[in-house]
C-alpha cells in the first residue's frame, strides 16, 4: 500500500529549520479556522461597522471635533477599538486550546510549542487587516475623507498593525491564565471596554472630568489613535506617534517571553 | 522476539497537592508487546499515561520510554511516541484531513509523506466520507477514531491508549480491538488503559492491575486468574424463597450473593464430592435450583480476590461529546 517513492517517516531537520515550519504549520491551522468558520469573521467586523454608523449618525451631531469633521475624527478611534477586541480572539484561542484538551496533543509531539501561540497572534493580524479594510472602506461611505499620502497609509497601517500584535501577545497571557473560556470572554470585555472607551476614540479628551481626562490623555490606547488620526487626517501628532510605538514594543517584549514561560509551565 | 523492554517505569510517584495519586508504581511493558493497565475510576491510569508521554512531571521514581528519561529527554520520548488521551484531542475546527495532515508535519513527516499517511489513515479508520467535514460535527465514535489515527500518523514504534473504548458502542467497540490488534501484529509496543476487564483479557499480553496508585497484581490473563485458585460455582434459584433459604445454607470461600438475580456463587476446588455435598444440602432443604454452572474465574473475580471491591462497581463511562460542550 506504502508508495515507494515518498517516505512515511519523520525527516530530520536544524532547531531553526522546526521553529519555521512549526510556526508555518499552527499559521495555517489558525488561518483554516477563519476560512472553515467565517461567522467569527463576520462578527469581528459587524461590531465595529454597527459601533462607526451609531456614533455617525446618532451622538454624532452632539460632539464637537473642532477643525476636522466627526466621521474623520472617529475612524481612527473604530479602527484601534475593533483592532483591540479583535485581538482577544487570542486569548480566546488559547483559552480553547487548553481546555478542550488539544494542548496535549502539541505537547506531546516533538514540536516548538510557542508555535502553537504565534499560529493564533498571526491569524489575529491577518484577521484585524481584512477587517480594518472592511471599517475604512465603511468609513468612506459614510463621509471619512483621509488626507493621507501613500507614506503616511503605510505608516497608519504600520501602527495599528503593530498595537494589534502587542494586543495579541497580552491577551495570549489571559488566555494561559484563565480557568475558563466563558472567564476569558467576560474578562476580555470588561477590559477592553473601559480602556477604548475612556480614550480619544470617540469624543475629544477636553470634556472629560480632570482625574478621567488626564487616563484619557496618558493612556496607550489614546497615544495609538492620536498617531493614526494624525497621519489619516492631518490632526497635531505631538508626541503620541513615538510613544505609541514604545508602549507596543513594551507590551511585546514583555508578554512574548512571559507567554513562553508560562505556556511551558502549563500542567507541570 | 523479546529483545529488552520499551517502557521502564520504577517507584513512580505523584502527588496533586497532599493527594498522593501514584504511590510507587513499577511497570516493564517489552518491545513489541502490550501491557494492559486495569482499573477502576481514579486508580491514576491516566496519571501513570500523561507522566509517560511527558505531559505531566512525576514527583519520584523513574520513567523511561524507549530508553529516554521522560523528565530530562522529553523531546526524544515524544518523537518514539503516540498518544490517544482519553479525551479525544482533535481541532474541532478543522476538517478530518486537515487535522491529520496539520499532525502529520508536527511530527516532522514531509508534505508528501503527511498527505500519504493521511489518506492510508482515513482509509484504515473508515473516515474516508467525513473526512472533508469540520470534526465539531463528528459523532463521539468518529472523533475517538480519528483521535487514534493522528497518534498513527508518523507510526511511532510505541503506542499509549488511555481508555480507547470507553463511549463507544459494542459495534464500534469491536472495530476498535481489530484496528488495535492490527497495530499490535505491526510490531508496536502498546499501554493500553482500561476499565473494562475483558477488553484486557482479549487484548493483552499482560496485565497489571492498579487501585489507589498501586499496581496490586501482574501477570498474563491466565496466571491472574490462578491467584484466584478455583473454579466457581454458580446457583440461580428459582424463587425469592429459595434464594433466602439458600444463602444461609451455602458456604465456600470467595463467596457471592446476588439477590436480584437469585444467584450465590462460591469457590470449589473443581472436585465432584464438593458439588455434591452443596447440591444435597440444598435438596434436604427444599430448595429449587433452577439452573447450574460451573466456570473458570474471570478477571472480574481477580480483581473482587484482590482489593475486595469489585473493578466496575462505580460503572461509569464518561460521554465523550460531554467533554466538548
Ligand atoms: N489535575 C488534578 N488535580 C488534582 N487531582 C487530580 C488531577 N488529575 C487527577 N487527579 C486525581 O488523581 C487520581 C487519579 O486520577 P487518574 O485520572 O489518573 O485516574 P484514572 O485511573 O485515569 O481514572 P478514570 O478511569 O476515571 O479515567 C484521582 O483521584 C483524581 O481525582
Ligand atoms: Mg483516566
Amino acid at each position: 500500500m506504502s508508495n515507494a517513492t515518498v517516505s512515511t517517516k519523520p525527516v530530520q531537520s536544524s532547531a531553526l529549520g522546526r521553529i519555521f515550519s512549526d510556526s508555518a504549520t499552527l499559521i495555517k491551522r489558525n488561518l483554516t479556522h477563519i476560512k472553515n468558520n467565517p461567522d467569527q469573521l463576520l462578527s469581528m467586523v459587524l461590531q465595529p461597522v454597527m459601533f462607526m454608523l451609531l456614533f455617525r449618525y446618532v451622538f454624532g451631531g452632539a460632539i464637537n471635533t473642532g477643525g476636522t469633521s466627526y466621521v474623520n475624527f472617529l475612524t481612527a478611534g473604530i479602527l484601534v477599538q475593533g483592532a483591540a477586541f479583535g485581538a482577544t480572539t487570542t486569548a480566546l484561542g488559547v483559552a480553547t486550546d487548553l481546555q478542550r484538551g488539544i494542548i496535549d496533543r502539541f505537547r506531546s509531539l516533538p514540536m516548538f510549542s510557542s508555535a502553537v501561540l504565534i499560529g493564533h497572534v498571526t491569524a489575529d493580524l491577518v484577521r484585524n487587516t481584512v477587517s480594518s479594510a472592511i471599517m475604512i472602506g465603511v468609513g468612506l461611505m459614510v463621509g471619512f475623507r483621509p488626507e493621507a499620502n501613500l507614506v503616511e497609509w503605510l505608516m497608519a497601517a504600520g501602527i495599528l498593525l503593530l498595537f494589534t500584535f502587542a494586543i495579541s501577545w497580552l491577551s495570549a497571557i489571559l488566555g494561559l491564565l484563565s480557568k475558563s473560556i466563558e472567564a476569558v470572554q467576560w474578562f476580555s470585555f470588561i477590559a477592553i471596554f473601559p480602556l477604548t472607551f475612556a480614550s480619544s476614540a470617540f469624543v475629544p479628551t477636553d470634556g472629560m472630568p480632570a482625574g478621567l481626562r488626564w487616563f484619557a490623555e496618558n493612556q496607550p490606547i489614546t497615544h495609538v489613535i492620536e498617531a493614526l488620526r494624525a497621519l489619516l487626517v492631518g490632526t497635531p501628532i505631538d508626541n503620541h506617534g513615538w510613544l505609541a510605538v514604545v508602549w507596543c514594543l513594551g507590551a511585546i517584549a514583555v508578554s512574548v517571553p512571559l507567554t513562553a514561560y508560562l505556556f511551558r509551565r502549563y500542567s507541570k | 522476539m523479546p529483545n529488552g523492554n520499551a517502557i521502564i517505569v520504577k517507584g513512580l510517584r505523584k502527588s496533586y497537592g497532599k493527594t498522593e495519586v501514584l504511590k510507587g508504581v513499577d511497570l516493564v511493558v517489552e518491545k513489541g508487546t502490550m501491557l494492559a493497565l486495569l482499573g477502576p475510576n481514579g486508580a491514576g491510569k491516566t496519571t501513570v499515561v500523561r507522566i509517560l508521554s511527558t505531559l505531566l512531571s512525576h514527583d519520584g521514581g523513574e520513567a523511561s520510554v524507549n530508553g529516554y528519561d521522560t523528565a530530562t529527554q522529553s523531546n526524544e520520548v515524544r518523537s518514539v511516541i503516540g498518544l490517544t488521551g482519553q479525551y479525544a484531542a482533535v481541532d474541532e475546527y478543522l476538517t478530518g484531513r486537515q487535522n491529520l495532515l496539520m499532525m502529520g508535519r508536527l511530527y516532522r513527516l514531509s508534505a508528501a509523506g503527511a498527505r500519504q499517511r493521511a489518506e492510508e489513515l482515513l482509509e484504515q479508520f473508515d473516515l474516508v466520507d467525513a473526512a472533508n467535514r469540520v470534526v465539531k460535527k463528528y459523532s463521539g465514535g468518529m472523533r475517538r477514531r480519528l483521535d487514534l489515527a493522528i497518534s498513527l500518523i508518523a507510526t511511532p514504534p510505541i503506542i499509549f491508549l488511555d481508555e480507547p473504548t470507553t463511549g463507544l458502542d459494542p459495534r464500534s467497540r469491536l472495530a476498535m480491538w481489530d484496528v488495535i490488534r492490527k497495530l499490535m501484529d505491526s510490531g508496536a509496543t502498546i499501554l493500553l488503559t482500561t476499565q473494562y476487564l475483558e477488553e484486557a483479557d482479549q487484548l493483552a499480553d499482560k496485565i497489571a492491575v492498579i487501585d489507589q496508585g498501586r499496581v496490586i497484581a501482574e501477570g498474563t490473563a491466565d496466571e491472574l486468574k490462578q491467584k484466584v485458585g478455583s473454579d466457581r460455582l454458580e446457583l440461580t434459584m428459582a424463587t425469592d424463597a429459595d434464594f433466602a433459604k439458600a444463602e444461609k445454607i451455602v458456604s465456600g470461600d470467595n463467596k457471592q450473593t446476588h439477590p436480584k438475580r437469585r444467584v450465590i456463587s462460591i469457590a470449589t476446588s473443581g472436585g465432584v464430592s464438593g458439588l455434591n455435598a452443596v447440591l444435597s444440602s440444598l435438596e434436604n432443604a427444599g430448595v429449587t435450583v433452577e439452573t447450574l454452572s460451573l466456570h473458570k474465574p474471570t478477571l472480574d473475580d481477580v480483581f473482587l480476590h484482590l482489593t475486595g471491591h469489585g473493578a466496575e462497581a462505580e460503572e461509569h463511562e464518561p460521554n465523550i461529546e460531554e467533554t466538548h460542550v
